[in-house]
């Protein structure tokens, strides 16, 4: 693989999605991510629909002209639902789209909105059989009296289809919204979580999970911590964390006992009470949560920074890297107009040396732990020359805006990278804009 | 090192911080671009709630879209006291509906998937 995230120089390569400004809310991203191998990339949007590209090698002898990713299936994954009983609307977005491991021929993904969970089969046929001794090649059926000799049908090829269908539907397990979902390293088994429940799925059941985690009041009144991702240990099929509101990451062991409520380890660091801030509470709220491949570490994302925790030490991250530290200051006014409640994910490379995360004004920054180098760089189309090189950006938190600076005053707040996933081998990233899915891919490679 | 300790017992123990003096909150300002945040969103919003991170937020989360206008228990006893007559058509232009109208299932926004292909995949 090429040299880590600092000596990395990254190229756009592809951009997905509509030109114009005017974005319909079905349009918006919500998900994006990378099957096992990275040859599939998964997208969900806020109309419930799911697009898989697939990676396609064009050119071996010029690896400097790598694959591109093209337009595999789509499909409408879930719909707009009312709950006449709580007179509450079922929004079809997706939220998180997670792949499973392959085990034959067909792909499977998980996808969820905030209610219920389905496994799509994602199916190739590229052959169709031939030669019915009762059929005409139409489909009409012919007359039995008509057949003096017997043939045997055959496979003939055809143009590839790819067909998505539902193999099974997760319903009616979540009172409150779902935020994750995670598959287990036992391939059977899957975790969802909403705001205050975890409960575990067997791949193959759907007419019951079991309960894990569940974090409700008796008294709602009491509320003070929500839960806001989970996941599933890479490779320990008893471990899984869940972040909080509140900044707190709890993993759990499920030989402990049935209900988890208890954890085996819990992850804060120490806040000086004297920096407290009416917006401490909010900015610490973890958006996501993700453990390394190696299973060695986790990463959090909060609203203003990326940590990196050991799992062998729970009262303090190893390592924290400020995201965009210059919206410090400008607390109040993204507490205005709602941007403090963002919801930012992150993700890992593929050997856990460099992490990515989201910035506003289609910005998005790669830390090089190894390194220890950072870049910030951006999602336009004004940089989507085929292969070309994107420039590193900087924000100017005030004063002297040095030329190519921008000006944080200057940031577009509506331009936000929620969204981005690294190929689990190779250097070739995709980042989600409000309704555009850029690739990009280290130019060495 | 006791001191140390008062004070984090003290934080911890209040929810609401205590009104603390105009000088000493300028100077912690000053200090802290977070706290001069702080002091400008209490001057925008001086009825601001004291425990911040608290039940608000949170009831507001786990609500997230708010509920509709639709009742099903007064929309099927609408529909039995009615029998013969036709229930209330819904108002031509999309109104909240409350009051005295019993909404149908037909005065809800109607969202239906338009079934139009993602713009991803053109």
């Amino acid at each position: 693989m090429a040299a880590p995230g600092g000596d990395m120089q990254w190229c756009f390569s592809q951009v997905k999605g509509a030109i114009d400004d005017d974005v319909a809310e079905a349009d918006i991203i919500s998900t994006v991510e990378f099957n096992h191998t990275g040859e599939l990339l998964a997208t969900g949007d806020k109309g419930g629909r799911v697009v898989i590209f697939q990676q396609e090698i064009e050119n071996k002898s010029l690896p400097q002209f790598r694959s591109e990713y093209n337009v595999y299936s789509t499909f409408q994954s879930h719909e707009p639902e009312f709950d006449y009983l709580k007179s509450l609307e079922i929004e079809e977005k997706i939220n998180k789209i997670r792949w499973l491991p392959q085990k034959n021929a067909a792909q499977f993904l998980l996808s969820t909105n905030d209610k219920t969970i389905k496994l799509w089969k994602i199916s190739e046929r590229d052959k169709r059989p031939d030669g019915y001794n009762l059929k005409e090649d139409d489909g009409r059926c012919k007359d039995p009296n008509s057949i003096t000799s017997l043939r045997v049908p055959v496979l003939i090829p055809m143009d590839l289809m790819v067909e998505a269908s539902p193999r099974r539907v997760f319903a009616n397990a979540h009172t409150y919204h779902i935020n994750s979902v995670s598959v287990n390293s036992d391939h059977e088994t899957y975790l969802s979580a909403d705001d205050l429940r975890i409960n575990l799925w067997h791949l193959e059941i759907t007419d019951r999970s079991f309960n894990i985690v569940d974090i409700k009041p008796a008294n709602m009144e009491e509320l003070t911590e929500v839960i806001t991702a989970a996941e599933f240990h890479p490779h320990q099929c008893n471990t899984f964390v869940y972040s909080s509101s509140k900044g707190i990451i709890r993993l759990c062991d499920m030989r402990e006992s049935a209900l988890c409520d208890r954890h085996t380890k819990l992850f804060e660091e120490p806040e000086d009470p004297s920096n407290r801030s009416f917006f401490s509470e909010i900015i610490s709220s973890i958006s996501d949560v993700k453990f390394s491949h190696s299973g060695r570490y986790m990463m959090t994302r909060d609203y203003l920074s990326v940590k990196i925790w050991d799992l062998n030490m729970e009262n303090r991250p190893v390592e924290t890297y400020q995201v965009h530290e210059y919206l410090r200051s400008k607390l109040c006014s993204l507490y205005e107009n709602d941007c403090i409640f963002d919801k930012f994910e992150c993700c890992w490379n593929g050997n856990d040396s460099v992490v990515m995360t989201g910035s506003y004004n289609n910005f998005f920054r790669m830390f090089d732990r190894s390194q220890r180098r950072d870049v910030m760089l951006e999602a336009s189309r004004e940089n989507s020359k085929p292969m070309q090189v994107l420039k590193p950006r900087k924000v100017c938190a005030g004063g002297k805006r040095k030329k190519d600076e921008i000006s944080v005053d200057s940031l577009d707040f509506n331009k936000k990278i929620l969204h981005t996933a690294w190929h689990p081998q190779d250097n070739i990233i995709a980042v989600a804009t409000t309704n555009n899915l850029y690739i990009f891919q280290d130019k060495i490679n | 090192m006791s001191e140390e300790n008062e004070e984090t017992k003290t934080s911890n123990e209040q929810q609401d911080t205590p009104p603390i003096p105009f000088q000493q909150e300028m100077e912690e300002a000053v200090a802290s671009p977070e706290k001069a945040e702080e002091a400008k969103l209490k001057a925008r919003y001086p009825n601001l709630g004291a425990k911040p991170g608290g039940s608000d937020f949170l009831m507001k989360r786990l609500q997230k879209g708010g509920q509709k206008y639709f009742d099903s228990g007064d929309y099927n006893m609408a529909k039995a006291k009615m029998k013969n007559k036709q229930l209330p058509t819904a108002p031509a232009e999309k109104t909240e509906i409350t009051g005295g109208h019993i909404p149908t299932p037909q005065d809800l926004p109607h969202r239906k998937t338009s079934m139009v292909t993602s713009k991803l995949a053109g």
